[in-house]
């Protein structure tokens, strides 16, 4: 047990060194993007005063160093600041940006939330779904059932995910209206509409990573099957079928952990065309505003929540995998 | 078609065109009640009630077309009419101008609305360090007045006969004087819908004042939703499957699917937005008028409209009035697309052929960059060589348009003849986009502008319109549609306006459930 502890600090102080990475290789990315917010915001009316006016509000007149360090600063006390739109839009109203309003905090939370909503309906829904699948395939392996399984997945994966939602779209919100084909799901919605407005978005993202979930599971299982003592169970007379589960499925959990791990990580990151095209209030979409209009604490608060979700959730598939496997648990 | 403005004074003929779009039905009388949901496009997280910082059609509807209100309001025929100003009347050089106000209207915290209001407003557009796009309306006033609880007088640095005509820009919405920081914040006007709920480039719901003082001629439905939706295809999915009951900005490429569906009606209208190509006429080979008057002949412009707009738009011809603007002149010699006269004018110019770049992103407009390689092969018939330069869109506003002798780039355009040179016509302001300065056009710009018999304007703005025509420093190929799209459960009275999208941002006040 003291060794998971030790892995899990050694794997966080790791991660924090990570996350410091990452934040200044994403703000030299967009400070090195062509034109900054000030030019972004003002588009075709901008004039020079204007420009300067809206820099020296925000503090984008000083040299990028310093301004990293600032930033830094506020996020080492768990400050991750002010939006540039919002308290840019609070200057003109007059006023000074008050930490509710304007946080970046604040404005990622709900959006964060959202994301969260729909990774977790999408995880409840693809991964007993392909586990279940990849179980069956590999029970009748190269069976009409498994080729079949085998190409439907695969076809879906390879598919563009746009494509895969409007498929979706056609046949269960257009020639059967069964489903909304607008998941924009506000705060004090219920939770049945909430649910109901997150299955398409839900359903696409099930597609999308569910051949990997299943082939991982066909493949981990099928790699048992010829071990010695599965072969002894089979001699013991137990049922195909019982074998697979209480046999081979506990051994070849760890693999499947690792990607289900992986898959959710990208739930929580990638998911910004299905959000855009079921406008999905997530925050793939205000990661990819910010970044149109250079919005770097946004941009920042965002890369770091994409980053913290990769690192902790490696840590806990790793951890799940030693928890697994005996072996690993009691090192000798 | 002339009509005379509300108070006679302007004598505008407000011929502003207008309409006929397809496939509205003739309505019958209005009827109360009803939620109507709106998917938008032109949200941003950054979006907020502040109209001076308002620039795209979803913040342009939720503000001056629901919750706020302003002076005056362009009717659906195009008509200047009051909105919260009844009458208003000018001293003779168009200098002086006394708005008597609405009574009895209140703001939606119940506070009621007068002259003071009136005076912080517009002021709030000339504060110290204030980033309005209305400055320029706002700083021509020298002086407001309070002549009474309901009556303002405004002195202008000089004559401005469309002066109320200016004050129906969205930008100058009324916010209660004293509280105005807080009603930035809630979204607090006078306008026929208050605010239930905002979430910043997401959604909006509004729901119907009571007792309003535009009931029984606008504002039929008791609840709207305003659903953010950017992306073009979720916007049209939306209303095709009956999410949404409006959608505005319709794609081109996907219109036809849509009008195949019985239950969405397209609405179109034409109106002053134009796509240019502005040349710096201060600069190499653009300062030789006939340079300028080879490429306006070397430019298809049907080809444009029918393969850029896909139809939904018109020709232009080389004119930045459009058909939504009162002295909007038809009848000017055509720059017609004609290789020989290119080859003539680029003669005159002494010269055999051209070789020159064009810069264009998508930016400019949706299909810049097609455009310019359509005018590319278009002009090289007429040994004009363009060299169409991609430009990224990112930093396209600054880096590029202003800067390169020859870029793409689009105007909404202007309710007024006047609004529209003053802004980038008009001997060295910082948006003429082309550097052009003509003596003539210049002193008819300064009469028209405190002319008020509405004939001689007429003439005169006929005459500044040929000026540009011909000589002018842009190459305007094209107005372009506002192509919108409705559910057939709605209904309208059959005029829709076409200074804006979307009923001239209008749609909430002046639609119903049929």
């Amino acid at each position: 047990m003291a060794s998971i502890l030790r892995i899990i600090a050694q794997r966080l102080a790791l991660g924090i060194l990570t996350l410091f990475v990452v934040s200044i290789v994403i703000f030299a990315a967009v400070n090195m993007l062509p034109g900054d917010f000030a030019q972004a915001i003002l588009g075709q009316g901008a004039t020079p005063e204007a420009i300067k006016a809206i820099r020296e509000d925000l503090g984008l007149d000083q040299p990028p160093v310093t301004r990293y360090l600032q930033w830094l600063a506020g996020a080492l006390q768990g400050d991750l600041g002010n939006s540039f739109a919002q308290a840019n839009f609070a200057s003109f109203a007059g006023t000074t940006a008050t930490a509710n309003s304007a946080s970046v905090a604040a404005q990622l939370g709900p959006r964060f939330e959202n994301t969260m909503f729909l990774a977790g309906v999408t995880a409840v829904i693809a991964v007993p779904f392909s586990i279940f699948l990849g179980i069956l395939a590999a029970l009748y392996r190269n069976s009409v059932f498994d080729r079949f399984t085998n190409i439907f997945t695969l076809s879906s994966i390879s598919s563009p995910e746009f494509f895969l939602a409007y498929i979706l779209i056609l046949f269960l919100a257009v020639l059967n209206p069964l489903l909304p084909s607008l998941s924009n799901i506000y705060e004090g919605m219920d939770f049945g509409d909430r649910l109901t407005k997150t299955l398409l978005p839900a359903l696409t993202l099930t597609l999308a990573v569910t051949a990997q979930l299943m082939r991982m599971t066909r493949a981990a299982i099928i790699n048992l099957l010829a071990s010695p003592y599965i072969e002894m169970a089979r001699l013991k007379g137990m049922s195909p079928m019982r074998v697979i589960v209480k046999h081979a499925l506990p051994n070849a959990l760890a693999p499947i952990i690792n990607v289900i791990a992986l898959n959710l990580a990208y739930l929580i990151t990638g998911v910004v065309v299905v959000e855009v095209v079921f406008v999905y209030p997530g925050i793939g979409q205000l990661f990819v505003d910010s970044v149109k209009i250079r919005d770097i604490p946004v941009v920042q608060a965002c890369c770091l929540l994409f980053a913290t979700a990769y690192i902790l959730l490696n840590l806990t598939a790793d951890i799940m995998s030693i928890i697994s496997n005996p072996r690993l648990r009691h090192p000798k | 078609m002339t009509k005379v403005s509300r108070r006679g004074l302007l004598k505008t003929g407000a011929a502003a065109s207008v309409l006929a779009a397809t496939g509205v039905q003739v309505a019958a009388a209005p009827s109360r009640g009803g939620t109507l949901r709106l998917g938008l496009a032109g949200a941003n997280t950054s979006d907020s009630w502040d109209s001076r910082t308002h620039s795209d059609s979803y913040m342009i509807m939720a503000g001056h077309g629901a919750v706020f209100d302003t002076l005056t309001e362009v009717a659906a025929n195009g008509e200047l009419v009051g909105e919260l100003a009844e009458s208003w009347e000018a001293s003779p050089d168009a200098v002086t101008w006394t708005f008597k106000l609405r009574q009895g209207v209140t703001f939606h915290d119940g506070k009621a609305f007068g002259a003071d209001d009136v005076i912080a407003s517009l002021g709030m557009h000339t504060e110290e360090g204030a980033k309005s796009a209305a400055k320029p309306i706002v700083s021509a006033i020298t002086e407001m007045k309070k002549l009474g609880e309901h009556e303002v007088q405004m002195t202008l640095k000089a004559g401005n006969a469309d002066f109320p005509f200016l004050l129906s820009d969205y930008h100058l919405c009324m916010f209660p004087a004293g509280n105005i920081e807080a009603s930035i914040a809630q979204g607090i006007g006078t306008g026929m819908y208050k605010v239930e709920s905002f979430d910043p480039g997401v959604r909006t719901t509004l729901s119907r004042v009571d007792g309003h003082y535009k009931d029984g001629r606008a504002g039929w439905f008791d609840s709207i939703e305003i659903i953010a939706i950017n992306d073009s295809s979720a916007r049209m999915n939306a209303l095709m499957t009956g999410q949404v009951d409006a959608v505005n900005r319709v794609d081109f490429k996907t219109e036809p699917l849509m009008k195949a569906n019985p239950a969405v009606n397209i609405f179109e209208v034409t109106g002053n937005q134009h796509f240019t190509f502005p040349m710096l006429t201060n600069v190499a080979p653009f300062d030789n008028v006939n340079v300028r008057k080879a490429l306006k002949h070397g430019v298809n412009r049907q080809e444009l409209v029918d393969k850029i707009l896909l139809g939904h738009g018109a020709v232009s011809n080389d004119n930045p009035i459009g058909p939504a603007n009162q002295y909007f002149a038809d009848d000017l010699p055509m720059n017609d697309y004609d290789p020989d006269k290119a080859r003539h004018y680029l003669k005159e110019a002494g010269m055999d052929s051209l070789d020159i770049d064009l810069s264009a992103s998508n930016a400019a407009f949706p299909g810049a960059v097609d455009a310019a390689q359509l005018y590319q092969a278009s002009a090289k018939a007429g040994g004009i060589n363009i060299n169409v330069v991609q430009e990224p869109a990112d930093g396209y506003w600054s880096n590029v348009w202003l800067k390169k002798p020859w870029c793409a780039c689009y105007w909404s355009g202007r309710a007024t003849e006047d609004w529209m040179f003053s802004t980038a016509y008009e001997s060295g302001v910082p948006w003429n986009d082309h550097f052009w300065e003509n003596a003539r056009f210049q002193e008819l710009l300064l009469s028209a502008r405190a002319e008020l018999d509405s004939d001689k304007r007429r003439t005169q703005y006929h005459e500044m319109q040929a000026l540009i025509s011909s000589e002018g420093g842009t190459v305007i190929p094209m107005y372009a549609n506002y192509v919108d799209a409705h559910s057939t459960k709605l209904t309208n009275s059959g005029t829709i306006g076409n200074v804006f999208q979307m009923d001239s941002s209008r749609f909430m006040e002046r639609w119903w459930f049929a």
